[in-house]
């Protein structure tokens, strides 16, 4: 699998343990390029577990992770984001004391060989798709939550990645800040991989080209949304937990 | 760099040098030691104000510097600049070595394992007494203290050779704080997780800090033992730590000017105190709850929170 | 004199060193326990422990009492005050900074220099000893099989005092009142019950402010209590707190920061070890060697020799 050229991730009988606890048990993923991928699954079903171990802010008991036809397993976080992986935390993580335009800048300047104009261009250019452009000079901290949020995102723009690992990015938005981030969304995935993991329902049967459904640290089910949306395991999974 | 910036820094290093012109022999004196002192300072707040490494055990780079001049100067007979060289060298090595081990612990316990390394150092220095002086020290030959034609004893040239250390260091540190790099820094102090998983090798840069700092305290430590002739294991204690945390914190923990302020009002401070009580140490204790109580923004931290948003 | 009660002299040195240090460290790893924070001027309430049982067991002297007398009165009065100063010094400075661990630790260097230099200014800078209660000289027998079989006989410098044996009793009896008084008392289970979780303490309408600044000051009474244990021997001096901060800060941490068999073992190591080095090599080689170690324990296991990995 990880030698088509159309995957971009995938991983081979990943898991992991919490002292003795199994949070993840022998998971085979894979991600092809080009697509907005959401990841599902009720509450405790290991989806943070699993895409911590991805970006490497966590090490697998076993199995094995490659990106891009590259073994990744034992390789520290940022070499990872080196390689072109970005993530955005599920708690907002930005650097609350630093400026909006400061923030994507530490993003953008990473990338060798840009130059400082080409830095300028590229914040601002992330700071505008998710419509921070004007508050570019306020201090991080100072912004509303759903504006941090945001600010994330335009920070995992701003790394150009070519692949992107959304955790829970919806979480604690209001309706219409939802309704932009579809938008952004879409726009984006003409020109990366997302990986999306998500609560919100209506944001992934929107989104999604492809679901899978993580419970008790298993795939339970994989395929289109309508396939989800029919299959009686997930229905059976998330009943009681969660108005899919 | 804004041209305001640049503005102001070389207005002090511009008033710096008129000084030298005007203050009385007595301040005079005590402004070459204060810009040598700032420039430890100025190595300390790399690592404390910009990065966030809270060392305990910054007089050990600076005793480096201070002892690896000194040492090939007193044993040997090896010239001024040579010796220089030779003390910022052995301070760049020690910070490196201390960085990989230190490193690997973080906030209270990397303040621990740099109080004790330093300690360590200091008893190293007593221990070897036959060959370090222990204690007492020992006075640089005045003949050795000279760089070409310039003699360092002599207070006009000290001034100056102080002031052009100062002034590279504050530069430096200027241009350190604007540049990527340095942003980078500031990233880690402010949210270390974040900036790993923008890509940064945080392991990585945390050395680079710690080394860099530690060469400027050691440059500091070199120059004083080269200008004022003498090199002893107070300046090893743990006393000398917590003066350049003190002067940082006062002067204002991650400001490119906080440095000289903090060094420079406490100096004269203590200098105050001991002329009325030889419990003079007093002082930096009351100064040091006061701040963290109720300004831990320092003086140019508090100039910046209120005048200057920009100031760096 | 032979190898043999030289040991056994440097042995007993050791265990009065190590029970002194065993109380003055519980105190500092009951605080980190409970608190979380680590308190720099430990070793200065140590001093101020000596230096009050200097200023009580004068007065007590003036007023014409005996030196047992005095000794008891300094050994209840001493803690009593140093605590008192050390809560004061929590509400007032630690409570403020919302005992944010670097904070702290910058604050209680500051507290240090205050303690240290206010006891220059009042005390001066001189050592003063004081009178202990009871001092008779204790020779030791020593054995050895000679050419008549078994003998018991009394090496000349082989002894030690009635009053260093006491402390090293009374060390022992404190340490286990203060384990009864942790594990079975209602205010002892507060304590761990806050040390857990200070969130959920409070919620349980736990006095989470006044347990810290109890806290504090009964750590700050261990170690005074310890300097006035020390003071027969040692005389009090206004600097004689740094090199037991550090010895302190070692046993702590070698016994695993917070736990307080951990840190009666460590001290126990650390004090006999320091009294049978130091029969090997300068006592500068042995403290450096000892700084070093804890440094790199610190790097590589930072749960200490005898702590237990997880929390």
């Amino acid at each position: 699998m990880k030698h088509e050229p159309d995957v971009i991730l995938s991983t081979e009988g990943l898991g992991k343990s919490f002292d003795g606890l199994r949070a993840n048990n022998a998971i085979d993923f894979t991600l092809r390029k080009n697509r907005v991928h959401a990841l599902i699954g009720p509450n405790g079903a290991g989806k943070t577990t699993f895409v911590s171990m991805l970006i490497g802010r966590l090490a697998p008991t076993d199995g094995a992770i490659w990106f891009d036809g590259q073994n990744v397993t034992e390789m520290p976080a940022h070499r990872r984001v080196a390689l072109g992986m970005g993530y955005t935390f599920q708690i907002t993580s930005v650097f609350s004391r630093l400026s909006c335009h400061e923030n994507v800048a530490l993003a953008a300047r990473r990338k060798a060989g840009r130059g400082k104009g080409e830095v300028e261009a590229v914040v601002a250019d992330a700071l505008a798709r998710v419509g921070l452009g004007e508050r570019a000079g306020e201090v991080a901290g100072d912004l509303s939550y759903g504006h941090q949020r945001l600010l994330e995102i335009a920070m995992g723009l701003a790394s150009a990645p070519r692949l992107l690992i959304l955790d829970e990015p919806t979480q604690g938005l209001a309706e219409s800040e939802i309704a932009a981030f579809k938008a952004l969304i879409r726009a984006l995935s003409a020109e990366t991989t997302i990986l999306l993991i998500e609560h919100n329902m209506s944001v992934v049967m929107e989104l999604a080209d492809e679901i899978t459904v993580l419970n008790f640290g298993e795939i339970l089910a994989h395929g289109t949304a309508a396939e989800i949306h029919a299959n009686p395991a997930v229905q059976a999974a998330y009943l009681g937990t969660e108005t899919a | 760099m804004t041209r305001k910036d640049l503005t102001l820094h070389l207005g002090l290093v511009a008033l710096l040098f008129a000084l030298h012109f005007i203050l009385p022999a007595y301040h005079h004196g005590i402004f070459a030691r204060v810009m040598v002192l700032a420039v430890y300072a100025i190595g300390y707040n790399i690592a404390f104000g910009y990065t966030g490494l809270l060392s305990l055990g910054h007089a050990m780079f600076f005793a480096a510097g201070m002892y690896g001049m000194g040492l090939v100067s007193y044993h040997f007979g090896v010239p001024a600049l040579p010796a220089w060289v030779i003390g910022v060298a052995c301070a760049a090595a020690l910070a490196f070595v201390v960085g990989l081990l230190a490193l690997r612990t973080q906030d209270v316990s990397f303040m621990i394992v740099t109080l004790m390394f330093a300690q360590a150092a200091y008893l190293i220095i007593l221990y070897f007494s036959e060959v370090t002086r222990g204690d007492d020290g020992f006075v640089i030959p005045g003949a050795l203290r000279a760089i070409g034609p310039f003699d360092l004893s002599d207070e006009g040239t000290r001034y100056i050779v102080a002031w052009i250390l100062f002034s590279v260091a504050l530069l430096f540190s200027l241009w350190l704080v604007r540049h990527p790099f340095g942003r980078v820094l500031v990233a880690l102090r402010e949210n270390e997780e974040r900036a790993r998983l923008l890509g940064y090798d945080t392991g990585r840069r945390k050395l680079a800090s710690l080394v860099i700092s530690g060469t400027i305290s050691g440059a500091a430590g070199a120059a004083y033992a080269g200008l004022f002739g003498y090199v002893g294991g107070s300046f090893a204690g743990v006393q000398y730590s917590i003066f350049a945390l003190l002067w940082v914190l006062l002067g204002g923990a991650g400001t490119v000017l906080g440095p000289f302020v903090g060094a420079l009002f406490m100096f004269y401070l203590i200098d105050l105190a001991t002329e009325v009580t030889e419990a003079y140490m007093l002082i930096a204790g009351v100064v040091l709850v006061l701040l963290t109580l109720f300004a831990p923004q320092g003086i140019v931290g508090e100039i910046r929170r209120r005048l200057w948003k920009d100031l760096p | 004199m032979d190898f043999g009660p030289y040991l056994m002299l440097a042995m007993l040195e050791g265990a009065v060193l190590a029970a002194v240090l065993a109380l003055m460290a519980s105190g500092l790893s009951l605080v980190f326990g409970v608190m979380r924070v680590v308190n720099v001027a430990h070793g200065e309430f140590y001093m101020l422990g000596a230096v009050m049982a200097w200023v009580v067991t004068q007065f007590l002297a003036g007023l014409g009492g005996g030196a047992a007398v005095n000794f008891i009165a300094a050994a209840v009065l001493a803690p009593l005050i140093v605590g008192a100063i050390a809560a004061a010094a929590d509400v007032t400075i630690l409570k403020r900074l919302d005992y944010d661990p670097e904070r702290v630790i910058v604050a209680t260097i500051g507290l240090l220099y205050v303690i240290q230099q206010a006891t220059l200014m009042g005390y001066g800078p001189d050592a003063k000893p004081v009178v202990a209660p009871f001092n008779q000289r204790l020779a030791l027998p020593w054995f050895e099989f000679g050419e008549d079989g078994f003998q018991m006989y009394y090496p000349w410098g082989l002894s030690t005092t009635s009053y260093k044996l006491f402390v090293i009793v009374a060390a022992v009896v404190l340490l286990f009142a203060l384990r009864l008084f942790m594990t079975r008392s209602r205010a002892g289970l507060i304590m761990r019950a806050t040390q857990l979780d200070r969130d959920m303490a409070t919620a349980f309408g736990i006095p989470v402010e006044k347990v810290y600044a109890l806290v504090f000051g009964a750590g700050a009474a261990l170690a005074a209590l310890a300097g006035v244990l020390i003071v027969p021997i040692q005389q009090a001096h206004y600097l004689m707190g740094g090199d037991a901060l550090l010895l302190s800060f070692i046993v702590v941490i070698i016994g695993g920061l917070g736990s307080l068999a951990g840190t009666v073992v460590a001290a126990v190591i650390i004090g006999m070890s320091d009294g049978i080095i130091s029969v090997f090599f300068t006592p500068t080689l042995a403290k450096i060697i000892a700084t070093l170690a804890v440094a790199l324990v610190l790097v590589f296991r930072p749960q200490g020799l005898f702590g237990v990995k997880t929390r």
